[in-house]
């Protein structure tokens, strides 16, 4: 599925997101609900900063920080990251967080399955039908 | 008017101190780990004001 379409369903599923933007590691925008590319990019570079503050304060014991909420009374700010991508998304005050991670991790590895459109899977091989004659020469090779 | 202004201002204000507190107090932040652990920042401790902050500055 591709991020556009990604974020059309999440957005869709869940009626307390106000804006989410899909990132890279690189914090550049793959896809956003967001019309202003400026605004998507400040809010792509927040998710990054968030991250990073996060990791450097509290890294501990190989543990790696998966997603983070912050909460605020004009609404909150949910990031999430898995396998190079990240996503981010603003809601409206006290969303339902468990629900709402659980659509963002739903959207990030809607992106990471592969494109069935594009790649059908490949028909399985038909029997090739053999000779008599091939057939012949096996039972001679095999002694039967 | 002297008297009601007085008695709103007696009720009123600590109504809102109060209100304001408790949105305050909602304000925190969850960092969720791969091992399954949770840590939670309230608004106040050092550590959760610059994260805040900068959510603050995404909404």
């Amino acid at each position: 599925m591709d991020a556009a379409s990604a974020l059309a369903d999440l957005t869709e599923i869940s009626s307390q997101v106000e804006a989410a933007v899909v990132l890279d590691d690189t914090g550049a925008v793959i896809a956003s609900t967001l019309d202003d590319a400026e605004r998507s990019a400040r809010l792509a570079r927040t998710a990054l900063d968030l991250l990073g503050a996060a990791d450097k304060r509290f890294e501990s014991g190989g543990r790696g920080l998966t997603q983070l909420e912050a909460a605020l009374r004009e609404g909150s700010v949910f990031v999430a990251r898995e396998e190079g991508r990240r996503i981010v998304a603003t809601t409206s005050p006290e969303p339902a967080s468990g629900l709402l991670f659980y659509d963002l991790r739903t959207c990030l590895r809607s992106l990471a399955e592969p494109k069935a459109e594009s790649t059908p899977a490949p028909k399985p091989a038909r029997p090739k039908r053999r000779s008599a004659k091939a057939e012949h020469s096996d039972k001679e090779e095999t002694g039967a | 008017m002297r008297r009601l202004l007085a008695l709103l201002l007696f009720v009123g204000g600590p109504v809102l101190y109060l209100v304001r507190r408790r949105d305050e107090r909602r304000e925190r932040v969850h960092l969720y780990y791969d091992d399954g652990s949770m840590v939670t920042l309230q608004h106040g401790a050092p550590e959760a004001e610059q994260l805040l902050a900068l959510a603050r500055s995404a909404l």
